[in-house]
């Protein structure tokens, strides 16, 4: 098994094999990572990483920088919150990028399909940290690494999401990733913040948040954010509250060994209550340590398997 | 014109196979002398005239094109009056409208005269221009029609905007009443639409584009068939795209209402699963549909509900089309390839017969237009086209006569290929 792409783009056009071969990968680093913290590894010495970020980002951006520099490599980075980046379209920033030497392109964009779109022009690898409402494949391989960990299997699995998987990225790349690894994914969203045709992906829609969560091994919550939502999609976070807010009452209907998930950052008391994120299900905080562990096992296989070649192409051009 | 030159032209079409929509006529010659045709018999000697051998070719009325974009003024860095004549004369077109949502738009007198002059001087094809329904097409006010009209505009139209006021839409069909002109309508309710650029469904999801529910187009289709009812309008429904609103148009059809309503080759030819890749070409506006939508257009295309086909021609540069999905503009280069896709998915694959094809891409626009061309007679203007129907070639958009040269069937195999496209009685040798 191997990972032969040149970017790393979505899970959706992954087979379970590549998403789980990854994820291996990613335990792998992270146990480099827990035994050696002080120390870099060589994977990636002489390559350049370029985060490309033209939309907001806490976190993600640290977490990828700090996996490129454990790696040994340079990490330089360009942010800008204007779409169009000055007047330059997407392509000639990213060219640019790729003529001065990335060999790694990390890159969120607020239109789906914009790191697509870029890989065909560039000889770096692009690596997808969101686009749009489409896919953040990275960030839902921290989610699988935790449930793997936890419940060291997928098959069979019943994992729940509730919220705005509408606007949500992660939540998407999580149910496709979950569909093919054999896990039974209900969703439980007021309807419309359901994304429409999403039960061709197989999974079971809900609308009343107790019966979406009866035996759950696995719930995750996602933010409600209303800012990305065009028009008013939900009359009230009150209404939103009472209605899907994850509380101990609602959790009592899932298995025992449930475990909740949160992408964060967290509406503490709108999608989820404060006894349920400090409670003994939670993952809320420790899910966090797993980011830099997988974004270490993407830039390694990328590496490996011919991504981030740019240099050695150019000298033949 | 140069008359004087025009009237020593004798052009002989020398036994060729004459397709109209209501007749087919095997080994006919057909004479022409200056822009009319003359004589159509079997066996007319040759008399020193110019020749065409139209032998195993097939000889139909030049097409007639009621939705496209010329671009030109205001846009000429997508396309000119130039450029889109030739492009429509490649594609069999003799006669092409112009949709008024330009820079300026098309809603006075002195613009109308201005392209009726301008297109004379430098389109290969005829052009009749539509005037606009509304002051700058922004849906508000009534634009002066009536001015319009004796300037020589064929009919109405905001062109790719829709009018979102159903008061004004109401007041555009009693007042255009008078005018006795179709009254051409783009059919999208905006506050559904909003920008989303794709079907809603199961490939929106998929790709993680917000999309546009079917609802955004049939609304309005119901709204304008109401109120056309209701104020006696002659409504024309411009690029119809879904089953929804062909079953309404039937119904309304079948109650006895002249409406009438075109589709365009994309959507019965491709779905909205040719957007997977983020594939900028198949953006047009409506969206592809679903395979089923494509069935339905197909059937209101074989029991007449949809009477004509146009090319919805929308040329722009291929950067607005390399480019992010939601930056990406909308629109198909299409004057070239409306033809032969039409005839390789319709009349190639038995939907309907090659007459059938001929009544929707001449004979009714030209009707519905009151524009008194897409037959040949003795006697009519001779704007015809010339193709094999046997003969297959590869789309290379490279290669157009536009300056959109992209296209999503750019290497795709057709049949029909054009061989010739007579207007006013003067040959263009389009493939030797």
């Amino acid at each position: 098994m191997a990972y032969n792409k040149k970017d790393f783009l979505d899970l959706k056009t992954l087979t379970a094999d590549e998403i789980q071969y990854i994820i291996d990968s990613a335990q792998k680093m992270k146990y480099i990572l827990l035994s050696n913290k002080s120390c870099l590894t060589p994977h990636l010495r002489g390559k350049t990483v370029a985060t490309l970020f033209s939309e907001g980002s806490s976190r993600s951006k640290l977490s990828y920088e700090l996996a490129a520099q454990n790696l040994s490599a340079k990490v330089i980075s360009l942010e800008t919150n204007q779409q169009f980046m000055k007047g330059e379209s997407l392509k000639d920033v990213g060219k640019y990028i790729d003529q001065i030497g990335a060999d790694f392109i990390v890159m969120r964009h607020p239109i789906a399909g914009s790191s697509h779109y870029l890989a065909k022009y560039v000889n770096a690898s692009i690596i997808n940290a969101g686009d749009g409402q489409n896919e953040n494949p990275s960030q839902s391989l921290i989610d699988l690494l935790t449930i793997l960990e936890i419940k060291q299997k997928f098959e069979g699995l019943k994992v729940v999401m509730i919220g705005d998987i509408m606007h949500n990225r992660v939540a998407r790349s999580n149910i496709w990733a979950l569909k093919k690894l054999g896990v039974n994914v209900n969703i439980v969203a007021p309807p419309t913040l359901i994304p429409r045709g999403i039960e061709s992906t197989g999974v079971n829609i809900y609308t009343t948040v107790a019966d979406a969560v009866i035996d759950a091994d696995v719930i995750m919550t996602l933010r409600m954010q209303e800012n990305r939502q065009k028009g008013y999609l939900i009359p009230s976070i009150n209404e939103y509250k009472k209605l899907y807010k994850l509380d101990e009452q609602r959790l009592g209907y899932a298995k025992d060994d449930v475990i909740v998930m949160h992408p964060g950052p967290i509406n503490r008391g709108i999608e989820i209550s404060s006894e349920v994120i400090d409670g003994k299900s939670s993952l809320v905080d420790k899910q966090q340590v797993n980011g830099v562990a997988v974004r270490m096992a993407i830039f390694h296989l990328l590496n490996r398997s011919g991504g981030g070649l740019n240099i050695e192409r150019k000298t033949f051009n | 014109m140069e008359e004087g030159l025009i009237l020593n032209v004798k052009l002989l079409i020398k036994n060729g196979t004459i397709y109209t929509h209501n007749k087919t006529i095997y080994n006919q010659d057909i004479l022409i002398e200056a822009d009319r045709i003359v004589k159509i018999d079997a066996n007319i000697p040759d008399d020193n005239y110019e020749v065409i051998d139209a032998t195993d070719l097939y000889i139909i009325p030049g097409l007639i094109d009621m939705h496209c974009h010329i671009q030109d003024p205001g846009f000429d860095y997508k396309e000119t009056i130039y450029t889109a004549g030739q492009s429509a004369l490649y594609g069999g077109f003799t006669t092409i409208t112009c949709n008024p949502d330009l820079e300026p738009c098309i809603d006075n007198k002195a613009i109308v005269e201005f392209l009726v002059s301008k297109t004379r001087k430098d389109c290969a094809v005829h052009v009749a221009p539509y005037g606009s329904l509304t002051q700058k097409c922004k849906g508000e006010r009534i634009a002066e029609i009536g001015e319009m009209q004796l300037a020589g505009i064929a009919a109405v139209s905001d062109g790719d905007i829709a009018i979102q006021d159903a008061y004004v839409m109401k007041n555009l069909f009693q007042y255009c009443s008078m005018f006795g002109m179709p009254i051409i309508t783009h059919c999208e309710e905006t506050s559904l639409s909003n920008d989303n650029i794709i079907n809603e469904g199961a490939i929106s999801t998929y790709l993680g584009i917000s999309g546009a529910p079917i609802s955004a187009e049939t609304i309005h289709v119901m709204r304008n068939l109401l109120l056309a009812e209701e104020f006696n309008a002659k409504l024309h429904i411009t690029h119809v795209s879904t089953a929804k609103s062909v079953e309404l148009i039937r119904s309304f059809k079948r109650q006895g209402m002249k409406v009438t309503c075109e589709t365009s080759p994309h959507y019965f030819t491709l779905n909205e699963e040719a957007a997977m890749g983020y594939n900028t070409m198949v953006k047009v506006n409506p969206p592809l549909r679903t395979e089923a939508d494509v069935a339905a257009i197909i059937k209101g295309l074989q029991d007449g509900v949809i009477d004509t086909i146009s090319s919805d021609h929308r040329p722009d540069t291929i950067d607005s089309k390399d480019t992010e999905f939601d930056l990406a503009s909308y629109g198909i280069s299409s004057f070239e390839t409306a033809f032969s896709v039409a005839y390789t998915y319709l009349v190639v694959a038995g939907y309907l017969t090659l007459e059938q094809l001929v009544e929707k891409m001449s004979y009714k626009p030209s009707r519905i237009l009151t524009l008194n061309k897409g037959v040949v007679n003795v006697g009519a203007i001779a704007d015809l086209m010339i193709f094999n129907p046997t003969e297959d070639y590869l789309v290379n958009a490279k290669e157009f006569k536009s300056k959109a040269r992209y296209s999503p069937y750019d290497g795709m195999a057709l049949n029909g290929l054009i061989k010739y496209t007579i207007v006013d009685g003067k040959k263009n040798v389009i493939h030797d």
